[in-house]
């Protein structure tokens, strides 16, 4: 019996050649929009963004920035915080830019995929697996 | 929205929190179909039990008999498990396990473009399910590994026959692996740094 074989995708099939990026519609007659409506400013945060308090919950605080302050009185991602709070990611980034314009948290940006990979972090990861 | 109130979340366990030393994470991405093991990879190297994140989204359907003000809308929730590896006191691993269906990638900002990178899960009872996401990969220049969740009662092919039906360069690890077992689990992660590694000395002498 032989694996079934892929057929690799024509290049230049995305119109012209570009490949097409994360977001980017495929299907003119559909229109996605994220996290429902009226989401407004959203800061730049990726799942991985750890935010960490950096002030007790103010008396103005919403129910919701209040429990996401107490979570995030250590270091706790993005996506941790979207977990325990049962909230959709889109909707953790609009707390989180207010909170950041108030300065009531801030964020420490991830590491992200660079052309040439910093050999250093790749072997401070594959050290951190072997103790598993 | 009906939110609960604070007192009522519960957080991270004591043990589970990280230290404030904690200043940065990276993150690898395990893509496959439905049922193929994301979930329990993820499970299976994890400190924290996999935790859900979601999105939702509005399809506004705008046909020919629409106008703007009558466009149906669906709403959609889209999950995605993961879990989290302490590599050391500043820097953290997160694993995302995701499924194969492109059209909902572009939901999390930068999950692959900036992932470290993805581990292809793959089922030989049906390999045809990884095709797109490996076109997909390719296509945005995410490095990734070909991990090979050994079922029972999957076809079992050589390393070779399956390169070849993947279409994959040589330079590009297929390995077998146990998803259930941390020690294999750990392997596949291995196998993919140690290949972004190669990347990295690769890409540092051209
Ligand atoms: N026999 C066997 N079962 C597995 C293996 N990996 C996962 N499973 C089972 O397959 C089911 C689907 O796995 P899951 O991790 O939820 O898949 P996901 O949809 O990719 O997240 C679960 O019931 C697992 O216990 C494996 O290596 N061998
Ligand atoms: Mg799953």
């Amino acid at each position: 019996m032989t694996p079934p074989q892929r057929q690799r995708r024509s290049t230049g099939a995305a119109s012209d050649g570009v490949p097409a990026k994360e977001g980017e519609l495929r299907n003119p007659e559909r229109l996605f929009v994220i996290g429902g409506e009226g989401g407004g400013e959203r800061a730049d945060l990726d799942l991985v963004t750890l935010i960490v308090a950096r002030a007790d919950p103010p008396v103005s605080a919403t129910p919701e920035q209040a429990a996401l302050l107490r979570l995030c009185a250590a270091p706790l991602s993005t996506a941790e915080l979207s977990a325990y709070l049962s909230l959709p990611f889109s909707v953790v980034t609009v707390l989180l830019t207010d909170l950041l314009a108030k300065e009531l948290v801030q964020a420490r940006a991830p590491i992200v995929r660079q052309k040439v990979a910093d050999r250093n972090l790749l072997e401070a990861v594959m050290h951190g697996l072997q103790k598993l | 929205m009906d939110f609960k109130s604070s007192d009522t979340i519960p957080g991270p366990r004591t043990e589970d929190r990280l230290p404030h030393t904690a200043e940065a994470a990276v993150k690898i991405v395990i893509v496959g179909g439905f049922g193929v093991g994301k979930t329990t990879m993820v499970g299976s190297v994890s400190e924290i039990r996999p935790l859900t994140t979601e999105e939702t989204m509005t399809q506004a359907g705008i046909g020919v008999d629409d106008n703007y003000g009558s466009a149906s809308k669906t709403a959609t929730t889209v999950a995605m498990d993961f879990g989290r590896i302490s590599i050391t006191d500043e820097l953290v691993l997160y694993l995302f396990g995701t499924p194969g269906q492109e059209r909902f990638w572009f939901l999390w900002n930068g999950l692959f473009e900036g992932a470290l990178g993805a581990v292809v899960l793959v089922d030989t009872r049906r390999l045809e399910v990884s095709f797109d996401v490996m076109g997909r990969l390719e296509e945005r220049g995410v490095p990734f590994v070909v991990a090979v969740n050994s079922f029972p009662d999957a076809p079992r092919y050589p390393v070779a026959e399956l390169r070849t039906a993947l279409d994959l360069p040589e330079e590009i690890p297929i390995l077998d692996c146990d998803v259930r077992r941390r020690a294999s689990s750990r392997d596949v992660l291995m196998t993919l740094m140690r290949f972004l590694h190669s990347l990295a000395v690769k890409g540092a002498l051209t």
